[in-house]
């Protein structure tokens, strides 16, 4: 298979006006993957599924990934002049992450037998623009698997056919994935209690020696 | 209830019966081979070796509850082979497996559609208490905060050896229930509820999450 590099050149030249941007994965698994802006991301998937070297025919995942508001901190060195005498000095740049919502689609080929390529569609943010282009028509595989991620992160997947919730009942208003999710404390005891559900055994106690 | 007003006319000709009968006739009559037993023993008697389950399974607890139900265990041992896939013709129900959220109305309908009387029996850790899932958002924290529960099995998941106690336990039960009287069972009491709240689908969770008439919270003794 082409290099994700290769398939990124090719994409962008066979969809006038599509961003992509290669996104690095530093882990051993080194699962890099490509980010498509939201406007052109059906046109880059419908390229990516029919492009004659690629023919990516077969999605065998969608998910979600929540990312909420963070500060990044980035260490680097620095050659500088301290009192004359060039030193190596570490600095620290903070940058700010906005909060955004992402639909991650594994990629795979099933006539040339290769794979994955992993597509990344990113919301504008996680309040009411977290909306993205369905996917759907072009792998049916990814109909209960939008619906998924539509029911447990909030994601709002335009043309989809369908979008219900799937795992939680349709009255249900909450988005149970999300990192700022707050489950209904209706567990009273829990033997071995740790991390989160030790602060909610304490804060239990604490009710019940005022009570 | 027209379940419950029959069997108390019937225990109180047969309360009446043994009323009269003295120890001395019944030897008597036991050497002539005629025996003579409380009618309240005769039908538990009966009751609890023919209880039947509804063939119901929620994951993989049910797939004990088959083997337990083969040739391997064999279930029939205990006259309680008959799954039934009705709730109208099944006397206990085995809530075998993971109770979500979601599912939880069905269950809670299904037992109230099952005819006096009625036992249930929480198969596994997830039935009993949420068991792995417990801190999940999705999960049941025990089926026993909706409908009342006769016999908890705990393991994940049981073996079927386990749900033979259970079976066993739930017999004992049975042979020892009283049909009149201040402690007579729930099917003898026309008083006592037969069908149970079903919980709604609320905004964040189950409304109400628990019916305090059946489950209250367990009390944590520290030292």
């Amino acid at each position: 298979m082409e290099t994700l590099e290769q398939i990124k050149s090719r994409a962008e030249a066979a969809v006038p006006g599509a961003r992509l941007e290669l996104i690095r994965n530093d882990a051993p698994s080194a699962q890099h993957s490509l980010l498509v802006d939201n406007e052109h991301a059906f046109a880059v998937a419908k390229f990516l599924r029919d492009d004659a070297q690629l023919r990516l025919d077969y999605c065998s995942n969608a998910t979600g990934v929540d990312w909420p508001e963070a500060e990044l901190t980035e260490k680097f060195k620095v050659t500088k002049l301290v009192d004359g005498v060039e030193k190596e000095v570490e600095e620290v740049k903070k940058t700010k992450r906005p909060a955004y919502l992402e639909a991650v689609y594994h990629l795979y080929s099933m006539a040339l037998k290769h794979g994955p390529v992993i597509l990344r569609l990113r919301t504008e943010d996680r309040g009411d623009k977290n909306h993205l282009p369905s996917l759907t028509l072009l792998w049916r595989s990814c109909e209960f698997q939008e619906r998924e991620i539509f029911d447990l992160y909030g994601i709002v997947f335009d043309g989809h056919p369908d979008l219900r919730r799937i795992l939680m009942w349709d009255e249900f208003k909450d988005f149970p994935m999300r990192k700022d999710y707050v489950e209904p404390d209706d567990y009273e005891y829990e033997p071995t209690p740790h991390d989160d559900v030790l602060a909610k055994v304490k804060q239990h106690r604490e009710a019940e020696a005022k009570a | 209830m027209a379940n419950g007003q029959r069997a108390r006319l019937v225990i109180r000709h047969s309360s009446f019966v043994i009323f009269l009968m003295d120890e001395g006739l019944r030897n008597e009559l036991q050497k002539q081979g005629i025996y003579t037993v409380k009618l309240e023993e005769l039908y538990n008697w009966g009751r609890k070796n023919s209880v039947w389950p509804l063939s119901f399974g929620l994951a993989c607890c049910a797939i004990e509850m088959m083997a337990a139900s083969m040739a391997r265990w064999d279930l029939a041992r205990f006259g309680a082979e008959v799954f039934r896939p009705s709730p109208r013709q099944a006397d206990l129900m085995i809530v075998a497996g993971t109770v979500t959220k979601k599912m939880t109305p069905q269950v809670v309908r299904l037992f109230n559609q099952m005819p006096e009387p009625k036992y249930v029996i929480a198969m596994g850790a997830c039935a009993i208490s949420g068991g792995p899932f417990k801190q999940g958002y999705n999960v049941l924290k025990g089926i026993d905060r909706f409908i009342p529960v006769d016999v908890h099995i705990p393991g994940c998941p049981p073996r079927p050896e386990a749900l033979l106690h259970a079976f066993m336990t739930l017999q004992k039960k049975i042979d020892e229930q009283k049909l009149t009287g201040p402690n007579r069972a729930r099917h003898c009491d026309p008083d006592a509820p037969s069908e149970f709240p079903i919980p709604q689908f609320g905004e964040h969770d189950l409304v109400p999450p628990s019916n305090p008439n059946v489950w209250k919270p367990a009390v944590v003794v520290r030292g």
